[in-house]
């Protein structure tokens, strides 16, 4: 190889920053609220997109084109930021770590987890899986419990949009990546869509196992038996498996998995699922996946089978029945009503149609 | 004699400059209680530690003799087989139950795991077989679903021995498991022991500085000092008429054992 070569850098890719350095040393600064010196003169040549692609009104006011798919110019002109977020040397580890996860499905990769500007907890590492595998022709959703409309999800979906440009939603449907804390959506996903979950302890055995070196070798072993004691206890404590999050699966027939805190009931959309999935741990500095199309079995004894749950009534707004419901307080009289956890799904219905009684309990 | 369950062959431990055990050999016959006697600091839990396999020697084997009648050395078996091994053939009842034990997991969680490792998915099952395991160890079928924080200390040793037969070892390894309790406790300990190894027809390896528990439970005794074990024989003939001179100073000072 002659001494000449050299590795094709980010910028050459068309992904680097640029001139955008000179723009954003500009009187104006960077972060919120910077204009770069030379605003859009015109109108943009497309169409504008529905209201539910923009996130709300200050959002499109602080950063007025982000969401709308127009990805290349916008963000190399007015941020100082790689495309999303992370720089391409972060985003190539990460992706190394996602691979691997995919070869070996339900394994634990360590990976170099990074500072991101959120806290811990907030789903740094579903961030930087996100960021690592977001293209420009991607279309974003972020739900957090369900909902695409809470702090959290509205946050990231926003944060992307400003650091990559990409192209934002709120439809399942429409959502190439899906980034999540807690629910699966209950529109079933498809081929070629990816599922990323946000992580807090990615270890099922510690619950049983404090150290980490025991529940490595644990794994390496395919040693089990004590991811069942945690459920003898829920029996022997109330009569049924308690465990309603995080519910332990055994992923391709080998490693036992920490879903998350899902709830159960989002456990069987998993198996056999179309769509890809992707775990990251940001504190914990773990990455794990399933692949596409793969058995995903919750663990469970012979006489106690697993179980989702059941609700007795169907959602308040849009009547739908075997969806997940959320339960919203009403007044300090106790009144409540149960509702779709998914929002996105919830209001599709009630687009089509549906009606719920709209009662309280 | 029957063929000798375990063989252990020159094992040799140092801790640095410090020799914890010296080339220590001996034989366990299916059946057959062996107590390891010596002050503290001789080497008896050292011992008892490379024998199950948790400290690796600097030199000699340990070999067991397999369900199908195979001599095998512990050093040459994986990782999986050796903990396979430990938790369906072996036992091993520690001085501190606290490290024996799940403390926040109720007492038939404890005694169901090596079921539930080995693969048992029947709760029920299980479940029966913990209160069943419980009754043989004399503690109250009502305090199944108890976790053993609330348990007394001779209880607790009682539920270690437990979780460790539940799965039919043949071998069971004992660290001082009498120590710490008061005198009627540990009498019922003994007992309880001794009736159950009998029952079942188990080979033990208790190390004790007690010789009182050595006399009660054991049919032969190693007396260990700095490492070496310096007199072996069957325990009356060691306890009552001691050659080596330290077994002689070990026996006298202690009263009526």
């Amino acid at each position: 190889m002659s001494a000449t070569h050299t590795f094709p850098s980010p910028r050459a890719r068309g992904e680097g920053r640029g001139d955008l350095v000179v723009d954003a040393a500009s009187p104006q600064g960077e972060g919120e609220g910077a204009r770069p010196n030379e605003t859009p003169p015109s109108p943009p040549p497309y169409p504008r997109l529905p209201p539910r692609f923009a996130d709300d009104e200050v959002g499109e006011t602080l950063s007025p084109q982000a969401g709308r798919g127009d990805a290349e110019r916008t963000f190399a002109q007015q941020s100082g930021y790689n495309f999303a977020y992370l720089d391409e040397g972060t985003k190539r580890m990460i992706r190394r770590a996602i691979l691997k996860g995919i070869a070996v499905p339900g394994y634990q990769v360590p990976f170099a987890s990074r500072e991101m500007p959120m806290p811990y907890g907030w789903g740094t590492g579903g961030v930087q899986v996100t960021a690592a595998i977001l293209g420009r022709s991607d279309v974003l959703k972020v739900i957090d419990q369900g909902a695409d409309d809470t702090t959290n999800a509205v946050s990231i979906r926003r944060f992307f949009a400003r650091t990559s440009g990409v192209a934002t939603t709120t439809r399942t449907a429409e959502a190439t990546v899906i980034q999540t804390r807690h629910r699966i959506p209950e529109t079933p996903l498809t081929e070629g869509q990816t599922l990323v979950y946000q992580v807090p302890i990615p270890e099922p055995l510690r619950y049983l196992e404090p150290r980490e070196t025991e529940t490595r070798q644990l794994h390496a072993l395919a040693e089990y038996g004590a991811m069942h004691v945690k459920l003898y206890e829920d029996i022997s404590r109330h009569g049924h498996i308690a465990t309603t999050y995080a519910y332990p699966v055994e992923v391709a027939g080998r490693y036992v998995m920490d879903p998350s805190p899902t709830p159960k009931f989002d456990n069987p959309k998993m198996d056999d699922c179309p769509a890809l999935q992707l775990f990251g741990a940001g504190r914990e500095r773990r990455i794990y996946a399933v692949p596409p199309y793969t058995r995903v079995r919750s663990l469970d004894f012979e006489d106690h089978p697993f179980r989702v749950q059941e609700f007795t009534h169907p959602c308040a707004l849009c009547g739908a029945e075997g969806v997940y419901l959320d339960e919203v307080l009403l007044d300090d009289a106790g009144r409540r009503m149960f509702v779709c956890s998914d929002t996105d799904h919830c209001e599709g219905r009630r687009a089509d149609g549906h009606v719920g009684t709209g009662d309280a309990i | 004699m029957s063929k000798p369950l375990l063989q252990v062959r020159g094992l040799t431990k140092r801790y640095g400059d410090r020799l914890a055990c010296a080339d220590v050999s001996f034989d366990l016959v299916p059946g057959e209680v062996l107590a390891i006697v010596g002050e503290s600091g001789s080497g008896k839990s050292t011992l008892l530690s490379l024998i199950a396999t948790e400290l690796a020697p600097d030199s000699g084997t340990v070999s067991y003799r397999m369900r199908d009648g195979a001599l095998r050395d512990l050093g040459t078996l994986s990782e999986a087989g050796r903990r396979a091994l430990m938790r369906t053939e072996w036992g091993f009842v520690r001085q501190d139950a606290t490290k024996g034990l799940r403390m926040a997991v109720s007492a038939g969680g404890n005694v169901g795991e090596r079921l539930m490792g080995l693969g048992e998915r029947h709760y029920g099952r299980i479940r029966a077989q913990a209160i069943d395991w419980l009754g043989r160890v004399e503690i109250d079928a009502g305090r199944v679903d108890d976790p053993p924080s609330q348990f007394s200390g001779g209880m607790r040793q009682r539920l270690q021995i437990a979780r460790n037969l539940v799965t039919g070892p043949r071998l069971v390894l004992m660290d001082e498991p009498t120590s710490g309790l008061d005198v009627s406790v540990q009498a019922r300990l003994l007992d309880l022991i001794r009736r159950l190894s009998a029952e079942l027809g188990l080979a033990v390896i208790i190390v004790t500085h007690d010789l009182a528990v050595a006399r009660l439970l054991s049919h032969r005794i190693a007396v260990m000092r700095a490492g070496r074990v310096i007199e072996t024989g069957l325990t009356d003939r060691v306890l009552d008429d001691p050659e080596h001179a330290y077994t002689q100073l070990l026996v006298s000072s202690v009263l009526a054992a």
